[in-house]
């Protein structure tokens, strides 16, 4: 078989079940990662970008009221399919994550080193605590920190924002996982920081060749960092492209919607879009095909 | 800063609370009606003895005087005679006190080993069966004061069914000589396991009792701090990382929900030292809570003074406890204080 797919996603169905039945809110998603490639899914807040990233990741199956079909398979792997232990198995290894805030997301009773250490621990439970230290410090020196010994003997809390998100960068990486799933990665900081600490991002996974699926609202973010690009709106994927091409010749009338919700230096304030336009609904528009 | 200096700040800070619930409880004691002096020598003493009783205990004497003779006193250690023993007070606390302590340690012990595991038992297994068992049996526990529990664990394990004895601190057929007053420590120290072995089966009934609301007390906070905690984006990043529920739920919820309720054993640890009076009666158990209420029907000044003295020392230890393990626990707390 020739290079599976890192992520092949068909036909993603998820529903909740709740007092009055049974509620869909991913309506049958189709979405391709090759070895290698980043890839960015956008969409605003309750368009169904975080529960796709969840069930990539395998923890939104285990949820009681969540119902998931079609399929997440992860190199040729249907990931439904798998025990919830097997699934378990893949993270922190193959799969691997960072989120939104890395400031709370950074357990507060443990020092970072700790942190690392366990972390290590899931690719070699025998690793020692020299040896954890010593790949950390190597580790946490390509996300440009020095002072990898006073940031190692730190908690989460005593370090800046900007440094603990190249802290969860770095751990998200240490242990080379094929995939890396990250959700709204530092939308908590300051822009300037933000746009450093993605390009850090950025240069580490080319360098190990890791397959990305970037979580955003913000095409804007996306563009300096995606091959290609899913808008998603309302559980449904809307329009799909190679980034140059979706910035160029926006089709479906709800990405340019989004591509005017970016601000720009030369001013003119926020403009206004609708909350809800009936073309949004329009079919889904794949560049790929058109081409 | 160094663990010793604050130990020491924190026991300058308690000197200082003992010294203004010892002026509290002296000047209540005597502003309260009724003469000690005629109480303690009965009603058919004559004006004379009275008067020549309450010069002996100092009682004619201005209040701030008399204050005054009482810390002269208690600096070196002597804290009157009892009117109602007639002994020194300091030999009969010597006495009652560890018999009470005994029993609140354990009780306080089986509410952290019993009530912490419960709680986080019912955070992990949220919404399913264990949690609804373990919700139902703790609001039970907390839902009844102690000597109604004391009052049923000793008809059903003790009366009906006799796993326990129901009085007394150690086997009547047994004699252990007294060193601390702790029964477990001096039969231990004796080389006596038979003894040993009946002094706790003497204690456990009682100190279950006694801990029982505190036992779930503990376990329902410790659930709700751990859900919470659960909701927290450290703990999905936990799993996202891939460890196992077990050990997220034992390293990374339960530790930091520890803290909330230790900070309330550590209350609740001393309050025991007053709910024990009950327990104390029904199992006719020598401590310091039946003293300490004896004492106060007899409105015996001394004897009221150094129980409370005695309780709020404890209770002043027992804080100082729990706040260094809730420091060694929060990193948080630990840096923030040392940044003072």
């Amino acid at each position: 078989m020739p290079d599976p797919l890192t992520l092949d996603i068909k036909d993603l169905r998820l529903s909740f079940k709740n007092w009055s039945g049974t509620t869909e809110v991913l309506h049958g998603i189709d979405l391709r990662i090759a070895p290698g490639e980043r890839v960015a899914l956008v969409g605003e807040s309750g368009s169904g970008k975080s529960v796709t990233s969840r069930i990539v990741l395998g923890t939104m199956q285990d949820v009681r009221t969540a119902r998931v079909t079609g399929q997440v398979a992860f190199e040729g792997q249907d990931l439904s399919a798998l025990t919830s232990s097997d699934r378990r198995a893949l993270r922190g290894r193959d799969i691997s994550m960072i989120f939104q805030d890395p400031t709370s997301a950074l357990n507060p009773v443990f020092r970072i080193g700790e942190l690392f250490q366990e972390v290590l621990k899931r690719r070699d439970p025998k690793v020692t605590k020299g040896e954890a230290r010593a790949q950390a410090a190597k580790i946490l020196h390509e996300v440009s920190i020095e002072d990898t010994d006073r940031v190692l003997d730190s908690y989460s809390f005593q370090l800046s924002g900007g440094m603990n998100q190249r802290v969860m960068i770095a751990m998200a990486l240490i242990n080379e996982p094929r995939l890396l799933l990250a959700d709204e990665p530092g939308t908590a900081l300051d822009v300037t920081v933000q746009a450093q600490t993605l390009a850090m991002m950025r240069d580490l996974v080319v360098q190990q060749g890791t397959s990305v699926l970037f979580i955003s609202h913000n095409l804007g973010v996306v563009r300096e960092f995606a091959d290609r690009i899913y808008v998603i709106y309302q559980g449904r994927i809307v329009e799909h492209g190679a980034t140059k091409e979706l910035f160029d010749a926006p089709r479906h009338p709800y990405t340019r919607a989004l591509l005017s919700a970016i601000p720009r230096l030369t001013g003119g304030g926020v403009p206004d879009i609708a909350e809800r336009s009936p073309d949004f609904d329009d079919p889904f528009v794949d560049h790929a095909e058109v081409r | 800063m160094s663990i010793f200096r604050r130990l020491l700040g924190r026991l300058g800070a308690s000197l200082i609370v003992l010294i203004g619930v010892s002026m509290l409880i002296f000047f209540i004691a005597r502003i309260i009606p009724g003469d000690p002096a005629r109480i303690a020598l009965g009603p058919r003493a004559t004006d004379a003895q009275v008067e020549q009783m309450r010069e002996a205990l100092n009682l004619n004497e201005p209040i701030v005087v008399q204050y005054g003779l009482f810390m002269g006193d208690l600096v070196r250690g002597d804290l009157g005679i009892s009117l109602y023993s007639n002994r020194p007070v300091m030999t009969d606390l010597v006495e009652y006190l560890p018999a009470t302590l005994e029993l609140v340690l354990l009780a306080g012990f089986m509410m952290v080993m019993i009530g912490l595991p419960l709680g986080a038992i019912s955070a992990r297994y949220r919404g399913r069966w264990p949690d609804n068992l373990v919700r139902v049996i703790s609001l039970l526990a907390v839902s009844a004061p102690a000597f109604v529990w004391a009052v049923g664990l000793v008809l059903v394990f003790a009366y009906f069914t006799p796993l326990f004895p129901i009085t007394g601190r150690i086997s009547d057929t047994l004699e252990v000589e007294r060193l601390t007053g702790f029964m477990l420590i001096d039969t231990l120290a004796a080389g006596r396991l038979d003894a040993f072995a009946s002094a706790l089966h003497h204690l456990i009934l009682p100190a279950f009792a006694l801990a029982l609301s505190g036992i779930g007390q503990a376990a329902r906070l410790t659930r709700s701090n751990m859900i919470a905690t659960y909701e927290q984006p450290a703990i999905e990043m936990a799993q996202a990382y891939g460890f196992s529920e077990a050990r997220i739920a034992r390293r990374y919820a339960f530790k930091p929900s520890l803290i909330p309720s230790l900070t309330i054993i550590g209350l609740d640890f001393a309050a025991l030292l007053g709910n024990a009076f009950l327990v104390e009666v029904i199992f006719a158990w020598p401590g310091l809570s039946r003293y300490g209420v004896g004492v106060i029907l007899q409105k015996d000044l001394n004897a009221i003074v150094g129980t409370v003295l005695i309780i709020s020392a404890t209770f002043l230890i027992a804080n100082i406890i729990v706040d260094f393990l809730v420091s060694v626990l929060n990193p948080r707390i630990r840096f923030s204080e040392d940044n003072k």
